[in-house]
């Protein structure tokens, strides 16, 4: 074992950092695993899990592009440390809300399931966030980022692609009150902005 | 020696146990409509089944008052469970007017002395989902008549309390209020189309619509307007809150149709609240026996 003092500069939190985080990304299914035991899904249960679950894949998604401009605007580089967890939190959640549509909603009918993909704009961009993201958890690995190189990177700019396709599944589906997607809709487009310009800067 | 004679009853004159108990049943009864009418929220509504009731199971109570659609008091569907407290129902009046011999200004207890019905009647969201609910009311035909519509009135506009102080969901321009919605004269005096003033053998809790609703059960929900202060006879087809919102996924009939969907989501299958498994959706909510005929010739893709 190496002595301490070699060791780089540590941060205190950075022991407890992760877990913490960890932990806390799993209380939403915790609760829906709470709620579920009793009458605390409500009257259309199946509504709830799906919108439970797509919410919180959108938030963690949205947490997971927030990492990078956190840690500029904060010093504070134990952030990065996060992302991967957080963006495969993200993909966590949405595999389950993509589950449970095609699953508790559709029954597995995937001729009916296609129709959907194909005729229900809103369908048709969840899909796409969900295929975008694929890649994305599969090369999350060390060993990925190895591989690829350079390419990684240009991969994974993609999770672009995934938000905003997020975004207009979620407005497109909403029936007139379009208040929550046009806030998750605002901290995206900050969020972009908080790259986009220091980018435009260097130019 | 005379024999003591024990002065008794004839059994001519004894009242049949069966007898005896129905007329105490009968003074409950009375007592119970007497204390009705003094505090109307305890009672249970005097309404007679109807031959239009579906025997399909009812949706629970609790699914029935927590999972609502009623925009005034917020656009999710627990918000008018925990909003529509601060809907005063009392005193009320609906107004029928506009294009009638008699036009009148009804005291919503007025109406309750219209015979009341229990009809089980399916309800089917335009977003996909379904109960089974047992109102209590009467036919919409009943007050109309008594109105005497003009041979002009072709349609009957419906418009519900607009009162940003009761309603809070109006304090947001989420929809055009106040709420307006309309059917064609001969859909509204239908003996299926229902003016509802309770539910479940007791007045309508303030978040399904109190005091008084429109129920049209082969019509997506959001026709059937809530808490109505005016019902107004006219000569054109009025223009819906819902069809000014979305002209393009709103249609004026708006009837259950699985092969029309909206243009965002299929209308082919229906969760019904309580169920799991999706059921498929019947043309007219299942209701195509009595009303099909009110729209024979008419291309239902065109006027959906």
């Amino acid at each position: 074992m190496e002595p301490a003092s070699r060791r780089p500069a540590r941060h205190p939190l950075r022991a407890w950092l992760k877990p913490v985080v960890f932990l806390a990304a799993l209380t939403p299914l915790a609760r829906l695993a709470v709620l579920a035991q009793g009458d605390g899904l409500g009257a259309n249960p199946v509504e709830f899990v799906t919108h439970s679950t797509g919410t919180w894949a959108l938030v963690w998604l949205l947490v997971t592009l927030a990492v990078t401009p956190a840690r500029r605007l904060t010093g504070f580089g134990e952030l990065a440390r996060l992302r991967r967890m957080l963006g495969l939190f993200a993909f966590f959640y949405a595999s389950l809300h993509l589950l449970t549509y095609l699953w508790w909603d559709q029954f597995f009918d995937w001729r009916e399931i296609a129709r959907d993909v194909v005729k229900r704009p809103f369908i048709t961009a969840g899909m796409t966030a969900y295929l975008l993201m694929l890649p994305l958890a599969l090369t999350s690995t060390q060993a990925m980022m190895r591989r690829l190189g350079r390419n990684w990177q240009r991969l994974h700019r993609l999770v672009y692609g995934v938000a905003i396709a997020a975004v207009c599944h979620y407005a497109w589906l909403v029936k007139r009150d379009l208040t929550l997607p046009l806030l998750y809709g605002a901290v995206l487009a900050l969020l972009l902005a908080a790259r986009a310009i220091p980018a435009l800067r260097r130019q | 020696m005379p024999r003591l004679r024990i002065p008794g009853i004839p059994p001519s004159e004894i009242t049949p146990v069966e007898l005896f108990r129905s007329r105490r049943a009968f003074l409950t009864t009375g007592a119970v409509g007497l204390a009705a009418l003094a505090a109307p929220a305890q009672a249970r509504l005097p309404a007679r089944a109807s031959p239009y009731s579906t025997p399909e199971p009812l949706t629970s109570l609790e699914d029935i008052t927590h999972y609502n659609n009623f925009y005034e008091f917020g656009t999710g569907k627990e918000d008018p469970a925990q909003q529509a407290h601060s809907l005063v129902t009392r005193p009320w009046t609906v107004s029928v007017e506009g294009l009638v011999r008699k036009p009148a200004v009804w005291d919503v207890d007025t109406l309750l002395r219209f015979p009341l019905e229990e009809r089980i009647y399916r309800l089917r969201c335009v977003e996909g989902w379904s109960m089974v609910i047992p109102w209590i009311g009467f036919p919409l035909a009943s007050l109309l008549r008594q109105a005497e519509p003009l041979g002009s009135a072709k349609y009957v506009e419906f418009v519900s309390l607009h009162d940003p102080r009761q309603m809070p969901g109006q304090r947001r321009p989420i929809l055009d209020w106040p709420y307006r919605e309309g059917l064609r004269l001969d859909e509204a005096l239908h003996p299926l189309t229902l003016l509802a003033v309770g539910l479940y053998g007791e007045l309508l809790p303030n978040q399904n619509g109190a005091p008084i609703r429109l129920v049209v059960p082969w019509k997506y929900g959001f026709k059937s307007a809530k808490s109505i202060v005016r019902i107004r006879l006219v000569e054109q087809q009025p223009v819906t809150t819902w069809m000014r919102a979305a002209p393009d996924e709103y249609g004026f009939y708006s009837n259950v149709n699985p092969a029309v969907d909206h243009p965002r989501w299929s209308q082919a299958r229906e969760r019904r609240i309580g169920e799991f498994r999706k059921r498929p959706t019947l043309p007219f909510n299942g209701y195509g026996e009595l009303v099909a005929h009110l729209y024979a010739g008419m291309d239902l893709r065109k006027f959906f």
